[in-house]
């Protein structure tokens, strides 16, 4: 009880984190229909400026500051780099953000060195908030919780039921459409671009706080996002909430189980013996495994993936 | 010289060259440097059939790279415990032939679709068998690889592949005949089939060919020249890991490939060369060599997506129809624009370098700039503008036709 309890809990604060990324990626995604490889580096750029500005101006101040230069720099990317390779079709665009994100690696090793840095949540939010069991969980994590759900409630609102959500999808669907009713068409992009961004940043400056920052984190977490943002369904909101959930849950409880394929076997009366490769395999080795997994199969048996409404 | 004869005498000049080569360069570090970018020209060569002839990105193709060396080592050290009669030196065709097996079975899902759908499943499949690699430690041997003696086994022509100079004929060898097969397939009717599918999969499927189809079968021989390169890889090293299998050399081999250029054959191999050279002879300059890689791969994607390839077979277009001289002065201008710029980038990144780390100042060619001095810094900044500057100025008077047009600031409306 006292495993699934935190397993559960661990999930969901995985899933949210995964979520405040997937969300931007989504967005960016249903705009310019090409998959943002740089966008775990946003995130991985909003946790070290956070540590940097931490240093002089504090957390709470880092943590409206942070996003904000990331967004910026997102501006910046959509203006000055991925509206010129648009021109040249969508996998000059992916390749463009995949170098894009080798180049963040790089300059994040050389800013602030290969090693991890010591970025920590404040004192205020290191104390535990609750004990469950003699453990003790950290406020932080539900501090977190509540930034992340904030995040959904404020993103969905703002695309459902304003009059900026409404031009956006339309842009979003019909960018000429949208351009002859006389909206700027490429402001919009580059602001959903900026936003998108900003939003993973914000996720930096939390995930990197709660997890790790070093230059590794943008590579550890990058591909699972894309998972998320697939098997949610590419442009879809709320698919991507509930995907995150989803990974953040299977992951967590296929380490905590902590079972071997032999284990497994031996329930239905299969006998394997747990010294050869197969059976020696744990869940909790999989478990890095099973999103990929779900997206090669989310991929092959259902391409607009959970609430996806178009394809590839 | 009939077209025919001319591409004929320039693949005997490679022959020949390759040939001459160890002679010229004879030391075992060239030798070394050479054995490498053989390995790298046959795996960009074989990936470009996907990127560059049929439109397929693959974020996954080190997996078939991988497993033919996988096949070719398993094989090796077998030749060596059971005495097999198979000589070393024709290990390719079971690599080419692992390979192309891997790309078979993988492909038959993964090329139902094209574009993003299929650069997202090659994604997660190469995550999949890289980490599956670390699992299965009895076939990929864990972490440290699993390793074989390549002079093992009977020899060919009174050789083995003992000595580093037979390793390169070896690799030279087969690299040659790799990129002529690759070269031929592009002129076969299912090398232009492939062709029209990265242009236009929709006529392709009007006029009676099913897309899935040919997909398939591009993917499978790529997996299989993939495989290839995996096993002559195999072989020089004596033994392969399974970082072979993964993201990283994914990565590297889509940055050689579209770097040197995808839309003509020989880009390939320009970048395989260019990064072979850039990965052991730059670090040896700079600690942050794969930061001038990054921006390489940037700068070629924004202004140059067809590659140093593409710009070189433009270059060599103008200069054949004889109208050099109106576009000298551009290119010069440019040109020169994007060396002060660079030599503005490598300023700042050098200086920004040592900020951080310390160590020796930052002196080329006998000019010492220290990194704490203000007034470097504004230069390096001021070079990297002017350079941008020259080059925007460039580019106008590409599109404008005359300087003066050029240096009008405003954006003439069409």
């Amino acid at each position: 009880m006292e495993t699934i309890v935190f397993s559960a809990l661990n999930g969901v604060l995985y899933g949210l984190l995964l979520f405040m990324l997937a969300s931007g990626l989504t967005l960016i995604f249903s705009m310019m229909g090409v998959l943002n490889f740089a966008h775990a580096s946003f995130y991985m750029l909003g946790a070290y400026l956070a540590f940097t500005l931490g240093a002089s101006v504090g957390f709470w101040a880092a943590l409206v500051l942070a996003p904000l230069l990331v967004g910026l720099l997102g501006a910046g990317v959509e203006r000055f780099g991925l509206r010129h390779v648009h021109r040249n079709g969508h996998v000059a665009e992916l390749l463009f953000t995949f170098g894009l994100a080798y180049l963040i690696e790089e300059v994040v090793k050389l800013v602030w060195g290969k090693n991890p840095v010591p970025y920590v949540p404040p004192a205020l939010l290191q104390k535990p908030l609750f004990t469950l069991w003699e453990t003790q969980y950290p406020s932080f994590k539900i501090f977190m919780m509540v930034v992340a759900i904030a995040m959904f409630v404020a993103l969905w609102l703002l695309l459902k039921r304003t009059r900026v959500g409404l031009i956006v999808q339309a842009s979003l669907t019909h960018p000429h459409m949208a351009g002859h009713l006389g909206h700027n068409v490429p402001l919009i992009f580059m602001s959903v671009f900026a936003v998108g961004c900003a939003l993973a940043g914000l996720a930096g400056v939390i995930g990197g706080a709660l997890l790790i920052t070093d230059p590794a984190m943008a590579l550890t977490l990058g591909p699972i996002v894309f998972v998320v943002v697939v098997v949610g369904g590419m442009g879809s909101l709320s698919g991507a909430f509930v995907a995150s959930l989803l990974i953040g849950l299977v992951q967590t409880f296929a380490v905590a189980v902590d079972a071997s394929l032999s284990d497994l076997l031996a329930r239905f009366g299969i006998a394997l013996s747990n010294r050869s490769d197969l059976g020696r395999i744990t869940l909790a080795q999989v478990a890095p495994m099973l999103p990929f997994l779900l997206l090669v199969l989310m991929l092959i048996f259902r391409p607009r993936g959970l609430m996806g409404t178009r394809e590839g | 010289m009939s077209a025919t004869a001319r591409t004929f005498a320039v693949w005997i000049a490679c022959a020949l060259l390759l040939l001459a080569l160890p002679q010229v360069f004879s030391s075992r570090t060239s030798l070394t440097l050479m054995n490498i970018t053989g390995i790298w020209v046959v795996f960009a060569l074989a990936y470009n059939m996907l990127l560059g002839q049929a439109g397929m990105l693959s974020f996954g193709h080190a997996v078939y790279f991988g497993l033919g060396g996988y096949a070719a080592i398993h094989l090796m050290a077998a030749i060596k415990v059971h005495k097999l009669g198979i000589p070393v030196a024709l290990l390719p065709l079971v690599g080419f032939m692992a390979g192309a097996l891997a790309g078979a079975i993988i492909g038959w899902f993964s090329c139902r679709r094209a574009g993003t759908p299929f650069a997202m499943i090659s994604l997660g499949v190469g995550e999949l068998i890289a980490a599956s690699g670390l699992m299965f430690v009895s076939v990929f041997g864990g972490e440290e690889g699993i390793s074989a003696d390549r002079s093992a086994g009977p020899a060919l022509f009174g050789q083995t592949l003992g000595s580093q100079i037979n390793v390169y004929y070896f690799i030279a060898f087969w690299a040659f005949v790799a990129a002529l097969a690759m070269w031929l397939f592009a002129r076969t009717p299912l090398g232009r089939l492939s062709n029209a599918l990265r242009d236009n999969p929709d006529r392709v499927a009007f006029i009676g060919y099913n897309p899935e189809r040919v997909r398939w079968l591009v993917f499978l021989l790529s997996g299989g020249f993939a495989g290839l390169a995996g096993t002559l890889s195999a072989v020089n090293f004596e033994i392969i890991t399974p970082e072979k299998l993964g993201a990283h050399n994914s990565g590297v081999v889509l940055l050689m490939t579209y770097i040197g250029g995808i839309t003509v054959f020989y880009g390939p191999i320009i970048g395989a060369i260019l990064l072979s050279l850039m990965q052991s002879m730059l670090s040896d300059f700079t600690k942050v060599w794969q930061l001038y890689l990054g921006l390489l791969f940037i700068v070629v994607v924004m202004f140059a997506p067809r590659g140093i390839g593409g710009v070189v077979a433009h270059m060599l277009g103008v200069v054949r129809r004889g109208e050099l001289g109106g576009r000298l002065p551009v290119w010069l201008l440019g040109m020169a624009g994007s060396m002060i710029a660079f030599v503005g980038c490598v300023l700042v990144i050098e200086m920004g370098y040592r900020l951080r780390e310390g160590g020796k100042v930052f002196a080329p060619f006998g000019h010492v700039f220290q990194q704490t001095l203000l007034t470097n810094w504004l230069l390096a900044f001021v070079a990297i503008a002017s350079g941008i500057a020259l080059i925007v100025v460039a580019m106008r008077w590409q599109r404008r036709g005359s300087l003066k047009a050029a240096m009008v600031l405003k954006e003439a409306m069409p």
